[in-house]
């Protein structure tokens, strides 16, 4: 009796919301929940993402990745260090604040202070002056091909509201009481969503904004965000029919949502390289029987350890055919990508044995592997197959599987790159070329700020020259010439080992359309859901 | 009474203190927090500078001694991950721990304790054959697993009850309930049992191994000699005798549930503590994980106490003694 009420009582609610005109509520889920809703508190892409449909930058991705006017209508680079921007007249924030260049020159100032982690690209910027109110000049401190696109997850925010919640500074993860923290657990945007509830990794209920500045296709009226730790859990709700869209699916589990009625698995490539590093640096290495020398010195043996790697296996087997195999460290997505550049080394064993021969391992060498086994779809069952591949040829590899805060506080540099072998997987924040270069291809340098992620300390004073020059040419061509020269270099120097670039793997209810873009961000603004 | 229950309570502050000393000096083996906090674009000079300002590079006497100066005055800090004082985090965790532990342990009491005395007086009907099968696969399927088939069956299959989390909540000052709504009770079936089943494996083995070993001694025999009914004698007599090792290992058991409702609490996304700190260790968030191993060395501490006082309940000699 009383479970037939509770079915009377549901029915009645489906009734009701069946007869309010285009109320569609949205309901995800991800693996995590953000850390802080305040857009300047972390640089990272499912922060930002997730942020993105609550907040604007003055430039916006498309849902193919093309830049596009956000907040700014358009902008012109007047002198090579000025920019003008032109903001949009009559947006407006959830509160009802107006946008204007005042809340930019305060955006700006804020994500200079110390709990900023957008501090990066405010310092991309040395001076912004206000023209008038809806008109900026910005001056940057060295010429900036890139700077629209550096501003797509430049969120803006209201000057007046951070002033009266005592927020005009970014939230570090220091702040002392929650007062300090307002900006982290309340958000005020221009975006099409309006934070409605909030409960830190277990809720986030968002509306739509009424007074929002753009027609987009969505229909959706309020979204429900749940963070669903365990991927087994988030799939069977997806199937269950409890939520919408869930992200990411385990690659085992495709199968299951393709045969399960009313779900589907919604793949496509990711603009993610996973990639191979080898310590090139060390006069010995840390891990390995081969003592005295580094064997990672010598060309031939890292070109012996390319040719080892069989790529369309690793994809085939491991990745279910939906990885891109890669001869690159960039994605196709990504601006400044090369695709004559683009195969990968052959898989030739033979001619690796023999390379490592010439070059006086006949028997191979031993050696040891850093791995992480939850940052990367399916990263440890690729350094497994890496692992067997490389037998094949004599080398044998000890492989360290970990968890990624362990990995990355053992091989990063703050640990002194620890590690003589490793896996990593990179996504340029600013979507161009020149994060690459300067990331994981320019020399380490502490001190400039260079190879932060160059973990084997690869070095090339040519591509060193030529990051410097890409940051600063405006004209597209010589620019693309200068890229294609450095990774000539890189794939001569077999300076890295690249793998593939990794699958999106999301699953979504049947009847909802969305565009998956290959940053891995769901933009809500083009979630509609059918009948 | 009064001077055990506050030796107990004085002895409870070190256990607190050696736990938290153990702690940090474990943290150190957990990995580095900084990575999690910060995005790749920032500088190697703002991330050592953080490390410096979070006093990570202390040694980790020093970060134990100002952790305990500042849990004395109330402050544990703030949450690396969820960037949010972790009293608070814990104060709005809590209750859907409490509920789910309690609801478990209920179960598991309820069904455990019939259960085993049924199979002591009946050890050859069939259907206790049926119980001690039963109580055999609850002792050795894993509970993630349980969770999972759980799940999949009234969730994925049936879609009786939901797969993930805790419902609506009706908030009754600072409690949060799950209690008052019909979402809030559907949530709590299958997790519940999943918690359960495990604790109420063991009561149902433990009961009927003691109530055996009772109904063997002299005493008992004595007792029907006498001519007293069956139900006297099993229920008053015997049941009771069974009791004291039952409670130590029950309540023994309540501080687990509420400890390692980790796994159930992650299988099934239930916003308890447990899941609070699964996650803090997979992002080293220090802080969180340092309050809540005190929170739960202080919960085991005081069950063990009111362990203490019930077997003065329980057991008459005790109380002759004291």
């Amino acid at each position: 009796m009383k479970i037939r009420n509770m079915l009377a009582a549901s029915a009645c609610v489906l009734a009701l919301g069946a007869g309010v005109a285009n109320a569609e509520t949205f309901k995800w889920s991800f693996q995590g929940d953000v850390q802080s809703l305040d857009p300047h508190g972390l640089n990272e892409t499912f922060t930002l993402g997730f942020l993105g449909n609550v907040y604007e930058g003055l430039t916006s991705y498309s849902s193919d990745l093309q830049i596009q006017p956000g907040l700014a209508v358009s902008w012109e680079n007047t002198a090579p260090t000025t920019w003008i921007f032109k903001l949009r007249e009559g947006v407006k924030f959830h509160d009802g604040g107006d946008f204007n260049a005042d809340d930019v020159i305060f955006t700006w100032k804020r994500t200079l202070t110390s709990g900023s982690d957008m501090k990066g690209y405010g310092a991309r910027m040395s001076d912004i002056k206000k023209i008038d109110d809806y008109t900026i000049q910005v001056e940057t401190p060295a010429p900036n091909p890139i700077l629209p696109r550096e501003l797509v997850f430049y969120y803006m925010m209201d000057k007046e509201w951070s002033e009266k919640h005592n927020s005009v500074e970014a939230t570090s993860p220091k702040a002392a009481d929650a007062t300090a923290t307002y900006a982290a657990q309340n958000a005020n945007g221009t975006g099409p969503f309006i934070l409605a509830e909030r409960q830190p990794d277990v809720r986030s209920k968002f509306t739509r904004f009424d007074g929002y500045w753009k027609d987009i296709p969505t229909n959706v009226t309020e979204v429900h965000f749940t963070p669903i730790s365990q991927g087994a859990t988030r799939v069977a709700a997806l199937i269950s029919g409890e939520l919408d869209m869930v992200y990411p699916v385990p690659v085992q589990d495709w199968k299951r949502l393709d045969s399960a009625e009313g779900v589907r698995p919604l793949t496509g490539p990711e603009a993610r390289t996973i990639f191979l590093g080898m310590d090139q640096w060390r006069d010995e290495l840390l891990y390995s029987n081969i003592k005295g020398k580094n064997p990672f010195k010598d060309q031939r043996v890292r070109a012996a350890m390319a040719h080892a790697i069989d790529l369309n296996a690793i994809d085939k087997k491991i990745m279910r055919g939906a990885a891109v195999p890669a001869g690159l460290l960039l994605a196709p997505q990504i601006n400044g990508f090369d695709a004559d550049l683009n195969s990968p080394y052959a898989y030739d064993p033979e001619k690796s044995k023999k390379l490592l021969t010439e070059a006086g391992y006949p028997e191979g060498f031993e050696l040891g592997m850093d791995c992480p086994n939850n940052r990367y779809v399916n990263d440890e069952k690729i350094c497994q197959a890496v692992v067997g591949l490389l037998a094949r040829v004599g080398i044998k590899v000890d492989l360290n599987a970990q968890p990624k805060s362990k990995y990355f506080a053992k091989v990063s540099p703050q640990n002194g790159n620890d590690t003589s072998f490793y896996l990593l997987g990179w996504t340029p924040s600013s979507m161009d070329v020149h994060n690459v270069l300067y990331n994981l291809m320019s020399s380490f340098d502490a001190e400039k700020n260079t190879g932060q992620f160059n973990y084997g300390r690869y070095s090339n004073t040519r591509i060193d020259e030529i990051a410097g020059n890409v940051e600063k040419e405006t004209d597209q061509t010589k620019r693309q010439n200068m890229v294609a020269e450095a990774f000539s270099i890189l794939q001569k120097d077999v300076g890295y080992l690249p793998l593939h670039q990794q699958p999106l793997s999301w699953g979504v209810r049947d009847g909802v359309t969305l565009a998956q873009r290959a940053d891995n961000v769901l933009d809500l603004r083009y979630v509609v859901i059918g009948k | 009474m009064f001077k055990f229950v506050s030796m107990r309570l004085l002895q409870s502050i070190v256990v607190m203190l050696v736990v938290g000393l153990i702690a940090f000096g474990l943290f150190r083996f957990v990995g580095d927090p900084i990575n999690n906090m910060v995005g790749q674009d920032t500088t190697l000079a703002e991330r050592e500078a953080l490390t410096e300002s979070l006093g990570l590079n202390d040694p980790f006497l020093v970060q134990y001694g100002r952790f305990v100066s500042n849990a004395v005055q109330g402050d544990f800090g703030m949450s690396y991950r969820l960037r949010q004082p972790v009293s608070g985090l814990i104060a709005e965790r809590f209750p859907a721990t409490l509920e789910l532990s309690l609801i478990s342990a209920f179960l598991a009491l309820a069904l455990g304790v019939p259960m085993g005395i049924y199979t002591a007086l009946k050890p050859k009907s069939i259907i206790t054959r049926g119980f001690m099968t039963l109580s055999l696969m609850g002792v050795s399927l894993p509970t993630f697993l349980i969770g999972i088939l759980l799940i999949l069956f009234f969730g994925v299959t049936l879609r009786w009850l939901p797969t993930f989390g805790r419902g609506e909540v009706i908030d009754l000052g600072w409690w949060s309930t799950g209690f008052l709504t019909a979402s809030g009770l559907k949530s709590l079936i299958l997790p519940a049992i999943t918690l359960a089943i495990f604790q109420m494996t063991l009561i149902v083995r433990l009961v009927r191994a003691e109530m055996l070993e009772v109904l063997r001694t002299d005493y008992i025999k004595f007792a029907h000699a006498r001519g007293l009914s069956p139900r006297l004698i099993n229920f008053s007599i015997a049941l009771r005798n069974t009791l004291v090792p039952v409670i130590t290992i029950i309540g023994l058991q309540v501080g687990s549930i509420i400890a390692f409702a980790i796994i159930t609490e992650s299988v099934f996304q239930w916003p308890g503590m447990g899941l609070l700190f699964i996650q803090a260790v997979s992002e080293v968030d220090i802080p969180v994980m340092a309050a809540y191993l005190l929170l739960i060395a202080f919960v085991f501490v005081v069950i063990n106490l009111v362990v203490d006082i019930l077997y003065f309940v329980v057991d008459p000699r005790l109380r002759v003694q004291s």
